[in-house]
Protein backbone atom coordinates (compact mmCIF):
# COMPACT_ATOMS: atom_id res chain seq x y z
CA UNK A 1 0.00 0.00 0.00
CA UNK A 2 2.67 2.58 -1.21
CA UNK A 3 1.33 5.59 -1.40
CA UNK A 4 2.83 8.74 -3.36
CA UNK A 5 5.01 10.58 -1.55
CA UNK A 6 4.32 8.45 1.67
CA UNK A 7 6.33 5.24 1.40
CA UNK A 8 4.90 2.35 3.65
CA UNK A 9 6.35 -1.34 3.98
CA UNK A 10 3.40 -3.04 4.19
CA UNK A 11 2.16 -5.72 1.79
CA UNK A 12 -0.76 -4.97 0.11
CA UNK A 13 -2.23 -8.25 -0.29
CA UNK A 14 -3.32 -8.58 3.21
CA UNK A 15 -7.25 -9.12 3.21
CA UNK A 16 -7.99 -8.32 6.41
CA UNK A 17 -11.24 -6.74 7.31
CA UNK A 18 -9.99 -3.72 8.45
CA UNK A 19 -7.59 -3.50 5.59
CA UNK A 20 -10.49 -3.13 3.07
CA UNK A 21 -10.25 0.12 1.18
CA UNK A 22 -13.89 -0.45 -0.77
CA UNK A 23 -16.32 -2.36 0.50
CA UNK A 24 -19.42 -3.06 -1.97
CA UNK A 25 -22.76 -4.41 -0.16
CA UNK A 26 -25.60 -5.88 -2.15
CA UNK A 27 -25.15 -3.17 -4.99
CA UNK A 28 -27.99 -2.87 -7.24
CA UNK A 29 -28.96 -0.51 -10.13
CA UNK A 30 -32.18 -0.59 -12.78
CA UNK A 31 -32.72 1.85 -15.26
CA UNK A 32 -36.70 3.21 -16.38
CA UNK A 33 -36.97 2.78 -19.71
CA UNK A 34 -40.04 2.93 -21.73
CA UNK A 35 -40.34 -0.85 -21.78
CA UNK A 36 -40.48 -1.28 -17.78
CA UNK A 37 -37.67 -1.34 -15.99
CA UNK A 38 -34.01 -2.95 -16.65
CA UNK A 39 -31.97 -4.45 -14.06
CA UNK A 40 -28.51 -3.63 -14.93
CA UNK A 41 -26.55 -4.83 -11.64
CA UNK A 42 -28.53 -6.93 -9.11
CA UNK A 43 -26.81 -8.03 -5.90
CA UNK A 44 -23.01 -7.17 -6.21
CA UNK A 45 -20.95 -7.87 -2.94
CA UNK A 46 -17.24 -7.76 -2.90
CA UNK A 47 -14.83 -5.78 -0.89
CA UNK A 48 -11.47 -5.05 -2.24
CA UNK A 49 -7.88 -4.81 0.28
CA UNK A 50 -5.67 -2.24 0.28
CA UNK A 51 -2.96 -2.64 -2.45
CA UNK A 52 -5.14 -5.55 -4.00
CA UNK A 53 -5.39 -5.75 -7.94
CA UNK A 54 -9.25 -6.03 -9.11
CA UNK A 55 -10.12 -7.56 -12.38
CA UNK A 56 -14.15 -7.37 -13.16
CA UNK A 57 -14.59 -9.51 -16.36
CA UNK A 58 -17.78 -9.85 -17.97
CA UNK A 59 -19.30 -9.80 -21.42
CA UNK A 60 -20.61 -5.99 -23.10
CA UNK A 61 -23.93 -5.25 -21.45
CA UNK A 62 -22.80 -7.12 -18.49
CA UNK A 63 -23.49 -4.09 -16.32
CA UNK A 64 -19.57 -3.64 -15.02
CA UNK A 65 -19.32 -0.09 -16.25
CA UNK A 66 -21.98 0.83 -14.42
CA UNK A 67 -20.40 -0.65 -11.61
CA UNK A 68 -17.63 1.23 -12.29
CA UNK A 69 -19.51 4.86 -12.73
CA UNK A 70 -21.01 4.10 -9.04
CA UNK A 71 -17.84 3.37 -7.81
CA UNK A 72 -16.60 6.60 -9.51
CA UNK A 73 -19.58 8.22 -8.11
CA UNK A 74 -20.53 9.74 -11.26
CA UNK A 75 -24.35 8.36 -10.63
CA UNK A 76 -25.76 6.75 -7.44
CA UNK A 77 -26.84 2.83 -7.35
CA UNK A 78 -30.79 2.12 -6.97
CA UNK A 79 -29.92 -0.46 -3.57
CA UNK A 80 -27.23 -1.44 -1.29
CA UNK A 81 -24.08 0.67 -1.15
CA UNK A 82 -20.21 1.17 -1.67
CA UNK A 83 -17.81 2.19 0.95
CA UNK A 84 -14.14 3.48 0.25
CA UNK A 85 -12.48 3.70 3.60
CA UNK A 86 -15.42 3.41 5.54
CA UNK A 87 -17.66 6.32 3.54
CA UNK A 88 -20.24 5.83 1.34
CA UNK A 89 -19.80 7.07 -2.07
CA UNK A 90 -22.96 9.07 -2.86
CA UNK A 91 -21.12 11.66 -5.29
CA UNK A 92 -17.83 12.16 -6.94
CA UNK A 93 -14.79 12.38 -4.32
CA UNK A 94 -11.40 13.66 -4.53
CA UNK A 95 -9.44 10.21 -3.54
CA UNK A 96 -10.88 8.40 -6.85
CA UNK A 97 -8.81 8.14 -10.22
CA UNK A 98 -10.01 7.02 -13.03
CA UNK A 99 -8.91 5.64 -16.22
CA UNK A 100 -11.42 5.72 -19.14
CA UNK A 101 -11.53 3.30 -22.47
CA UNK A 102 -10.11 6.37 -24.57
CA UNK A 103 -7.40 8.52 -23.29
CA UNK A 104 -9.92 12.07 -22.46
CA UNK A 105 -7.04 14.25 -22.98
CA UNK A 106 -7.23 17.21 -23.32
CA UNK A 107 -5.70 18.65 -26.33
CA UNK A 108 -5.34 22.49 -25.47
CA UNK A 109 -3.36 21.41 -22.01
CA UNK A 110 0.38 20.12 -22.63
CA UNK A 111 1.06 16.97 -21.40
CA UNK A 112 2.19 18.22 -17.90
CA UNK A 113 -0.75 20.10 -18.04
CA UNK A 114 -3.08 17.41 -18.59
CA UNK A 115 -1.19 15.15 -15.68
CA UNK A 116 -1.69 18.40 -13.56
CA UNK A 117 -5.77 18.68 -14.00
CA UNK A 118 -6.75 16.77 -10.98
CA UNK A 119 -4.21 18.77 -9.20
CA UNK A 120 -5.98 22.27 -10.69
CA UNK A 121 -9.29 21.01 -9.95
CA UNK A 122 -8.65 20.24 -6.59
CA UNK A 123 -6.22 23.26 -5.85
CA UNK A 124 -3.52 20.97 -4.66
CA UNK A 125 0.05 22.68 -4.33
CA UNK A 126 1.62 22.98 -7.43
CA UNK A 127 5.03 23.27 -7.17
CA UNK A 128 4.65 19.43 -4.92
CA UNK A 129 2.42 17.59 -7.16
CA UNK A 130 4.32 19.14 -10.77
CA UNK A 131 7.88 16.95 -9.40
CA UNK A 132 5.68 13.62 -8.19
CA UNK A 133 4.06 14.04 -12.06
CA UNK A 134 7.77 14.32 -13.31
CA UNK A 135 8.33 11.15 -11.26
CA UNK A 136 5.24 9.36 -12.62
CA UNK A 137 5.77 10.67 -16.27
CA UNK A 138 9.46 9.22 -15.92
CA UNK A 139 8.06 5.78 -14.33
CA UNK A 140 5.95 5.16 -17.59
CA UNK A 141 8.79 5.83 -20.16
CA UNK A 142 7.31 9.89 -21.03
CA UNK A 143 10.41 11.85 -19.49
CA UNK A 144 11.33 14.19 -21.65
CA UNK A 145 7.95 14.08 -23.10
CA UNK A 146 6.47 16.84 -20.16
CA UNK A 147 6.27 19.75 -22.84
CA UNK A 148 4.53 18.04 -25.59
CA UNK A 149 0.56 18.02 -26.51
CA UNK A 150 -1.53 14.85 -26.86
CA UNK A 151 -1.87 15.20 -30.77
CA UNK A 152 2.22 14.28 -30.91
CA UNK A 153 1.73 11.25 -29.13
CA UNK A 154 0.92 8.06 -29.97
CA UNK A 155 -2.27 5.86 -28.25
CA UNK A 156 -0.35 3.65 -25.92
CA UNK A 157 1.15 7.18 -24.59
CA UNK A 158 -2.19 9.03 -24.65
CA UNK A 159 -3.23 6.11 -22.27
CA UNK A 160 0.08 6.35 -19.99
CA UNK A 161 -0.67 10.23 -19.81
CA UNK A 162 -4.10 9.17 -18.40
CA UNK A 163 -2.56 6.81 -15.91
CA UNK A 164 -0.60 9.46 -14.73
CA UNK A 165 -3.21 11.59 -14.53
CA UNK A 166 -5.48 9.88 -12.65
CA UNK A 167 -2.59 8.78 -9.86
CA UNK A 168 -1.25 12.37 -9.50
CA UNK A 169 -3.43 13.36 -6.60
CA UNK A 170 -2.60 9.92 -4.91
CA UNK A 171 -5.97 8.43 -4.87
CA UNK A 172 -7.50 5.65 -2.62
CA UNK A 173 -8.30 3.45 -5.50
CA UNK A 174 -7.98 3.57 -9.25
CA UNK A 175 -10.56 2.84 -11.46
CA UNK A 176 -9.66 2.08 -14.82
CA UNK A 177 -12.76 1.22 -17.33
CA UNK A 178 -11.29 -1.11 -20.47
CA UNK A 179 -8.30 1.34 -20.10
CA UNK A 180 -6.50 -0.68 -23.51
CA UNK A 181 -9.66 -1.52 -24.76
CA UNK A 182 -8.95 1.22 -27.70
CA UNK A 183 -4.91 -0.05 -28.79
CA UNK A 184 -3.86 -2.77 -31.40
CA UNK A 185 -2.96 -6.21 -29.96
CA UNK A 186 0.62 -6.02 -29.22
CA UNK A 187 0.24 -2.63 -28.05
CA UNK A 188 -2.21 -3.83 -24.76
CA UNK A 189 0.25 -6.25 -23.59
CA UNK A 190 3.01 -4.09 -23.82
CA UNK A 191 0.58 -1.49 -21.37
CA UNK A 192 -0.40 -4.80 -19.64
CA UNK A 193 3.35 -5.25 -18.53
CA UNK A 194 3.50 -1.17 -17.68
CA UNK A 195 0.68 -1.43 -15.56
CA UNK A 196 2.06 -4.29 -13.75
CA UNK A 197 5.02 -2.49 -12.96
CA UNK A 198 3.38 0.24 -12.25
CA UNK A 199 1.21 -1.19 -9.76
CA UNK A 200 4.25 -3.21 -8.68
CA UNK A 201 6.21 0.02 -7.57
CA UNK A 202 3.22 1.94 -6.35
CA UNK A 203 1.00 -0.63 -5.09
CA UNK A 204 -2.52 1.13 -5.68
CA UNK A 205 -5.65 -0.02 -5.46
CA UNK A 206 -6.78 -1.16 -8.38
CA UNK A 207 -10.12 -1.94 -9.60
CA UNK A 208 -10.13 -2.87 -13.74
CA UNK A 209 -12.77 -3.73 -15.64
CA UNK A 210 -12.00 -5.80 -18.73
CA UNK A 211 -13.55 -7.95 -21.19
CA UNK A 212 -10.31 -9.63 -21.87
CA UNK A 213 -10.14 -13.08 -19.86
CA UNK A 214 -5.79 -13.50 -20.40
CA UNK A 215 -5.96 -9.82 -19.78
CA UNK A 216 -7.85 -9.79 -16.89
CA UNK A 217 -5.87 -13.35 -15.43
CA UNK A 218 -2.57 -11.87 -15.99
CA UNK A 219 -3.17 -8.38 -14.33
CA UNK A 220 -5.21 -9.43 -11.51
CA UNK A 221 -5.35 -10.69 -8.08
CA UNK A 222 -8.45 -11.51 -8.14
CA UNK A 223 -11.12 -11.90 -10.86
CA UNK A 224 -14.55 -11.19 -10.64
CA UNK A 225 -16.61 -12.98 -13.34
CA UNK A 226 -19.62 -10.67 -14.40
CA UNK A 227 -22.74 -12.04 -16.49
CA UNK A 228 -25.28 -10.04 -17.71
CA UNK A 229 -29.03 -9.70 -17.42
CA UNK A 230 -29.00 -8.81 -14.68
CA UNK A 231 -25.69 -8.40 -13.96
CA UNK A 232 -23.96 -10.17 -11.11
CA UNK A 233 -21.25 -11.79 -10.00
CA UNK A 234 -21.11 -15.60 -11.00
CA UNK A 235 -17.92 -16.35 -9.87
CA UNK A 236 -14.72 -14.81 -7.83
CA UNK A 237 -11.56 -16.57 -8.99
CA UNK A 238 -7.82 -16.05 -7.43
CA UNK A 239 -5.16 -15.71 -9.34
CA UNK A 240 -1.99 -17.09 -7.21
CA UNK A 241 -0.01 -16.83 -9.42
CA UNK A 242 3.71 -14.98 -8.70
CA UNK A 243 4.88 -11.31 -9.85
CA UNK A 244 6.19 -9.87 -11.41
CA UNK A 245 4.44 -12.20 -14.70
CA UNK A 246 6.15 -12.16 -17.72
CA UNK A 247 3.89 -12.75 -21.00
CA UNK A 248 5.06 -15.57 -21.21
CA UNK A 249 3.23 -16.99 -18.23
CA UNK A 250 0.25 -17.28 -20.48
CA UNK A 251 1.88 -20.17 -22.50
CA UNK A 252 1.60 -22.22 -18.62
CA UNK A 253 -0.41 -24.55 -17.87
CA UNK A 254 -1.75 -22.78 -14.92
CA UNK A 255 -2.16 -19.43 -16.68
CA UNK A 256 -4.70 -21.82 -19.39
CA UNK A 257 -6.65 -23.45 -15.94
CA UNK A 258 -7.55 -19.86 -14.95
CA UNK A 259 -8.39 -19.12 -18.39
CA UNK A 260 -10.64 -21.90 -18.95
CA UNK A 261 -12.36 -22.21 -15.57
CA UNK A 262 -13.96 -18.65 -16.23
CA UNK A 263 -14.16 -19.00 -19.77
CA UNK A 264 -16.94 -21.89 -18.54
CA UNK A 265 -19.19 -19.35 -17.80
CA UNK A 266 -19.49 -17.61 -20.99
CA UNK A 267 -19.54 -20.91 -23.29
CA UNK A 268 -23.19 -20.33 -24.16
CA UNK A 269 -22.90 -16.97 -24.46
CA UNK A 270 -20.14 -15.02 -26.49
CA UNK A 271 -19.39 -11.55 -26.14
CA UNK A 272 -15.60 -12.03 -24.61
CA UNK A 273 -12.24 -12.00 -25.85
CA UNK A 274 -11.38 -15.63 -25.50
CA UNK B 1 2.74 24.87 -41.67
CA UNK B 2 3.09 23.56 -45.06
CA UNK B 3 2.62 25.71 -47.92
CA UNK B 4 -0.12 24.22 -50.32
CA UNK B 5 1.68 26.13 -53.68
CA UNK B 6 3.84 29.00 -54.18
CA UNK B 7 3.11 32.24 -52.73
CA UNK B 8 4.70 34.62 -55.67
CA UNK B 9 2.35 32.39 -58.00
CA UNK B 10 -0.69 33.55 -55.86
CA UNK B 11 0.63 37.36 -56.89
CA UNK B 12 1.17 36.53 -60.53
CA UNK B 13 -2.50 35.17 -61.10
CA UNK B 14 -3.60 38.53 -59.94
CA UNK B 15 -1.42 40.60 -62.10
CA UNK B 16 -2.42 38.25 -64.84
CA UNK B 17 -5.69 39.21 -64.49
CA UNK B 18 -5.56 43.11 -64.30
CA UNK B 19 -3.37 42.91 -67.58
CA UNK B 20 -6.43 40.82 -69.41
CA UNK B 21 -8.34 43.92 -67.90
CA UNK B 22 -6.43 46.74 -69.32
CA UNK B 23 -5.98 45.16 -72.59
CA UNK B 24 -9.70 44.32 -72.69
CA UNK B 25 -10.94 47.87 -72.05
CA UNK B 26 -8.71 49.12 -73.78
CA UNK B 27 -9.16 46.56 -77.15
CA UNK B 28 -13.25 46.64 -76.64
CA UNK B 29 -12.86 50.46 -76.31
CA UNK B 30 -15.28 50.37 -73.29
CA UNK B 31 -16.28 54.00 -71.86
CA UNK B 32 -14.62 54.92 -68.13
CA UNK B 33 -18.21 55.47 -66.86
CA UNK B 34 -18.99 51.53 -67.31
CA UNK B 35 -15.72 49.70 -66.53
CA UNK B 36 -12.25 52.15 -66.02
CA UNK B 37 -9.37 50.49 -66.62
CA UNK B 38 -7.11 49.14 -64.10
CA UNK B 39 -4.72 51.86 -64.44
CA UNK B 40 -7.69 54.60 -64.26
CA UNK B 41 -8.67 52.91 -60.86
CA UNK B 42 -4.87 53.46 -59.79
CA UNK B 43 -4.63 57.00 -60.50
CA UNK B 44 -8.03 57.89 -58.71
CA UNK B 45 -6.32 55.59 -55.94
CA UNK B 46 -3.76 57.91 -55.93
CA UNK B 47 -5.17 60.93 -56.14
CA UNK B 48 -7.46 60.15 -53.29
CA UNK B 49 -4.96 58.76 -50.86
CA UNK B 50 -2.51 61.64 -51.87
CA UNK B 51 -5.31 64.30 -50.92
CA UNK B 52 -5.64 62.20 -47.22
CA UNK B 53 -9.44 62.21 -48.21
CA UNK B 54 -9.83 58.36 -48.55
CA UNK B 55 -7.25 58.38 -45.45
CA UNK B 56 -10.23 60.00 -43.45
CA UNK B 57 -12.73 58.18 -44.28
CA UNK B 58 -11.08 54.85 -44.14
CA UNK B 59 -10.31 55.75 -40.31
CA UNK B 60 -13.88 56.69 -40.10
CA UNK B 61 -15.11 53.68 -41.45
CA UNK B 62 -12.35 50.99 -39.76
CA UNK B 63 -13.17 52.70 -36.19
CA UNK B 64 -17.38 51.99 -36.88
CA UNK B 65 -16.44 48.20 -38.13
CA UNK B 66 -13.79 47.52 -35.07
CA UNK B 67 -16.04 49.54 -32.51
CA UNK B 68 -19.26 47.84 -34.13
CA UNK B 69 -17.07 43.89 -34.04
CA UNK B 70 -16.65 44.89 -30.16
CA UNK B 71 -19.96 45.91 -28.77
CA UNK B 72 -21.55 42.76 -31.34
CA UNK B 73 -18.63 40.41 -30.10
CA UNK B 74 -18.85 40.95 -26.63
CA UNK B 75 -22.78 40.72 -26.48
CA UNK B 76 -23.09 37.54 -28.62
CA UNK B 77 -20.24 35.95 -26.31
CA UNK B 78 -22.20 37.24 -23.16
CA UNK B 79 -25.47 36.01 -24.40
CA UNK B 80 -24.19 32.58 -26.10
CA UNK B 81 -22.67 31.45 -22.53
CA UNK B 82 -25.88 32.53 -21.39
CA UNK B 83 -27.84 30.50 -23.28
CA UNK B 84 -25.84 27.65 -23.48
CA UNK B 85 -25.71 27.51 -19.74
CA UNK B 86 -29.28 27.42 -19.03
CA UNK B 87 -32.08 25.50 -20.96
CA UNK B 88 -34.53 27.49 -19.26
CA UNK B 89 -32.98 31.11 -20.42
CA UNK B 90 -32.85 29.31 -24.29
CA UNK B 91 -36.50 28.15 -23.64
CA UNK B 92 -37.84 31.43 -23.36
CA UNK B 93 -35.28 34.00 -25.25
CA UNK B 94 -34.51 31.33 -28.26
CA UNK B 95 -37.75 32.07 -30.29
CA UNK B 96 -37.26 35.56 -30.31
CA UNK B 97 -33.53 35.57 -31.30
CA UNK B 98 -34.79 33.59 -34.14
CA UNK B 99 -37.47 36.07 -35.42
CA UNK B 100 -34.84 38.94 -34.90
CA UNK B 101 -32.38 37.02 -37.04
CA UNK B 102 -35.12 35.83 -39.82
CA UNK B 103 -35.30 39.78 -40.51
CA UNK B 104 -33.00 41.26 -43.06
CA UNK B 105 -31.14 43.25 -40.55
CA UNK B 106 -29.53 45.47 -43.70
CA UNK B 107 -33.33 46.17 -43.45
CA UNK B 108 -33.27 47.93 -40.05
CA UNK B 109 -30.62 50.40 -40.92
CA UNK B 110 -32.82 53.76 -41.66
CA UNK B 111 -34.34 52.83 -38.53
CA UNK B 112 -31.21 52.87 -36.65
CA UNK B 113 -30.04 56.09 -38.37
CA UNK B 114 -33.46 58.22 -37.56
CA UNK B 115 -32.78 56.80 -34.06
CA UNK B 116 -29.21 56.99 -33.43
CA UNK B 117 -28.67 60.30 -35.75
CA UNK B 118 -25.80 60.48 -38.58
CA UNK B 119 -22.71 60.01 -36.59
CA UNK B 120 -20.81 57.50 -35.46
CA UNK B 121 -23.31 55.33 -32.99
CA UNK B 122 -25.86 54.42 -35.81
CA UNK B 123 -22.73 53.01 -37.30
CA UNK B 124 -21.64 51.13 -35.00
CA UNK B 125 -25.06 49.79 -33.48
CA UNK B 126 -25.78 48.38 -37.19
CA UNK B 127 -22.61 46.81 -37.47
CA UNK B 128 -22.91 44.98 -34.33
CA UNK B 129 -26.34 43.84 -34.95
CA UNK B 130 -25.13 42.60 -38.37
CA UNK B 131 -21.96 40.64 -36.75
CA UNK B 132 -23.64 39.43 -33.44
CA UNK B 133 -25.88 36.60 -34.75
CA UNK B 134 -22.87 33.95 -36.08
CA UNK B 135 -21.11 34.46 -33.12
CA UNK B 136 -23.77 34.03 -30.87
CA UNK B 137 -24.64 30.58 -32.67
CA UNK B 138 -21.10 29.42 -32.59
CA UNK B 139 -20.91 30.49 -28.86
CA UNK B 140 -23.60 28.33 -28.08
CA UNK B 141 -22.65 25.26 -30.11
CA UNK B 142 -19.50 25.24 -29.03
CA UNK B 143 -19.96 25.64 -25.06
CA UNK B 144 -22.41 22.75 -25.84
CA UNK B 145 -19.96 20.64 -27.63
CA UNK B 146 -17.81 19.53 -24.70
CA UNK B 147 -17.44 15.99 -24.87
CA UNK B 148 -19.28 13.51 -22.76
CA UNK B 149 -16.23 11.50 -21.49
CA UNK B 150 -14.34 14.45 -20.72
CA UNK B 151 -17.74 15.68 -18.46
CA UNK B 152 -17.47 12.48 -16.90
CA UNK B 153 -13.67 13.20 -15.78
CA UNK B 154 -14.10 16.60 -14.37
CA UNK B 155 -16.90 15.19 -12.45
CA UNK B 156 -15.33 12.57 -11.33
CA UNK B 157 -12.56 14.67 -10.01
CA UNK B 158 -14.92 16.71 -8.33
CA UNK B 159 -15.10 19.52 -10.12
CA UNK B 160 -17.70 22.55 -9.72
CA UNK B 161 -19.75 23.58 -12.54
CA UNK B 162 -17.17 26.92 -12.97
CA UNK B 163 -14.06 24.70 -13.28
CA UNK B 164 -15.98 22.86 -15.87
CA UNK B 165 -16.89 26.06 -17.50
CA UNK B 166 -13.20 27.24 -17.29
CA UNK B 167 -11.00 24.61 -18.13
CA UNK B 168 -13.26 22.71 -20.43
CA UNK B 169 -16.14 24.04 -22.00
CA UNK B 170 -14.57 27.42 -22.59
CA UNK B 171 -11.09 26.08 -24.23
CA UNK B 172 -13.08 23.28 -26.31
CA UNK B 173 -15.96 25.90 -27.67
CA UNK B 174 -12.67 28.09 -29.00
CA UNK B 175 -12.35 26.62 -32.65
CA UNK B 176 -16.50 27.68 -32.67
CA UNK B 177 -15.79 30.96 -31.29
CA UNK B 178 -12.85 32.08 -33.29
CA UNK B 179 -14.45 30.58 -36.16
CA UNK B 180 -17.84 33.19 -35.34
CA UNK B 181 -15.44 35.90 -34.67
CA UNK B 182 -13.82 35.77 -38.34
CA UNK B 183 -17.71 36.34 -39.53
CA UNK B 184 -18.63 38.65 -37.42
CA UNK B 185 -15.46 40.51 -38.14
CA UNK B 186 -16.54 40.65 -42.07
CA UNK B 187 -20.10 41.23 -41.13
CA UNK B 188 -19.84 44.19 -38.98
CA UNK B 189 -17.66 45.75 -41.57
CA UNK B 190 -21.22 45.17 -44.18
CA UNK B 191 -23.41 46.64 -41.33
CA UNK B 192 -20.80 49.71 -41.41
CA UNK B 193 -20.91 50.67 -44.57
CA UNK B 194 -24.92 49.53 -45.09
CA UNK B 195 -25.28 52.24 -42.24
CA UNK B 196 -22.92 55.09 -44.18
CA UNK B 197 -25.42 54.21 -47.13
CA UNK B 198 -28.51 54.90 -45.19
CA UNK B 199 -27.33 58.34 -43.86
CA UNK B 200 -24.06 59.46 -42.62
CA UNK B 201 -21.74 62.55 -42.64
CA UNK B 202 -18.18 60.76 -43.41
CA UNK B 203 -16.83 57.11 -44.18
CA UNK B 204 -15.88 55.25 -47.50
CA UNK B 205 -19.80 54.30 -47.80
CA UNK B 206 -20.70 58.17 -47.68
CA UNK B 207 -17.32 58.81 -50.36
CA UNK B 208 -18.34 56.24 -52.80
CA UNK B 209 -22.00 57.04 -53.05
CA UNK B 210 -20.72 60.91 -53.43
CA UNK B 211 -18.94 59.28 -56.39
CA UNK B 212 -20.90 57.77 -57.61
CA UNK B 213 -23.27 61.13 -58.38
CA UNK B 214 -20.70 62.92 -59.90
CA UNK B 215 -19.64 59.10 -62.13
CA UNK B 216 -16.63 58.99 -61.37
CA UNK B 217 -16.46 55.29 -61.42
CA UNK B 218 -12.97 54.95 -61.60
CA UNK B 219 -13.06 56.42 -58.17
CA UNK B 220 -16.16 54.35 -56.99
CA UNK B 221 -13.73 51.23 -57.88
CA UNK B 222 -10.79 52.61 -56.27
CA UNK B 223 -13.08 52.99 -53.18
CA UNK B 224 -14.06 48.84 -53.64
CA UNK B 225 -9.91 48.26 -53.93
CA UNK B 226 -9.75 50.01 -50.82
CA UNK B 227 -13.01 48.03 -49.12
CA UNK B 228 -11.76 44.43 -50.33
CA UNK B 229 -8.39 45.31 -49.11
CA UNK B 230 -9.51 46.41 -45.57
CA UNK B 231 -11.35 43.23 -45.05
CA UNK B 232 -8.95 40.97 -46.01
CA UNK B 233 -6.84 42.48 -43.83
CA UNK B 234 -9.10 42.59 -40.97
CA UNK B 235 -9.93 38.84 -42.09
CA UNK B 236 -6.59 38.11 -41.17
CA UNK B 237 -5.82 39.68 -38.29
CA UNK B 238 -8.57 37.73 -36.68
CA UNK B 239 -7.38 34.42 -38.62
CA UNK B 240 -3.67 35.04 -36.93
CA UNK B 241 -5.56 35.17 -33.89
CA UNK B 242 -6.96 32.01 -33.96
CA UNK B 243 -3.63 30.33 -35.29
CA UNK B 244 -2.08 31.84 -31.52
CA UNK B 245 -4.71 30.40 -29.73
CA UNK B 246 -6.11 27.49 -31.46
CA UNK B 247 -2.36 26.16 -32.01
CA UNK B 248 -3.84 22.77 -30.73
CA UNK B 249 -6.75 22.30 -32.94
CA UNK B 250 -6.45 19.39 -35.34
CA UNK B 251 -8.63 20.91 -37.94
CA UNK B 252 -6.32 23.89 -38.28
CA UNK B 253 -3.32 21.98 -39.06
CA UNK B 254 -5.93 20.01 -41.60
CA UNK B 255 -8.20 22.87 -42.83
CA UNK B 256 -5.52 25.16 -45.36
CA UNK B 257 -8.06 28.67 -44.68
CA UNK B 258 -11.05 28.83 -45.33
CA UNK B 259 -12.82 25.28 -44.34
CA UNK B 260 -14.34 26.75 -40.69
CA UNK B 261 -15.78 29.77 -42.39
CA UNK B 262 -17.63 27.70 -44.86
CA UNK B 263 -19.05 25.62 -42.21
CA UNK B 264 -21.18 28.11 -40.60
CA UNK B 265 -22.14 30.45 -43.37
Amino acid sequence: MTIIGRPTAADGRVRAAADRVIAVRRLAKSYATANGPVVALEDIDFAVAEGEFIAVLGPSGCGKSTLLKILAGLFPPSGGEATLRGTAITGPRRDIGVVFQSPVLFPWRSVLENVMLPADVQRLGRAQHERTALDLLALVGLGGFEHRYPWELSGGMQQRVAIVRALIHDPAMLLMDEPFGALDAMTREQMNLELQRIWLERRKTVVFITHSIPEAVFLADRVLVMTPRPGRIAETVAVDMPRPRSLEVMNTAAFGSFVGRIRRHFSAQGGVDL
Amino acid sequence: MKRLGNPYLRIALLVAILCVWQEAVSYFAVPTYILPAPSAIGQALWRGVASLVYVRNLWITVLETVLGFVAGAALAFLLGTVLALSRKTEYYCYPIIIMFQSLPKVALAPLIVIWFGLGLTSKVINAALIAFFPLMVNTVVGLRSADEDRLNLMRSLDASEAQIFWMLRLPGALPFIMAGLEVAMILALIGAIVAEFVGATQGLGVLMESLNFSADVAGVFSILFILSMLGLLLNQAIAALRRRVLFWDASMKAAPEDIRRREIV
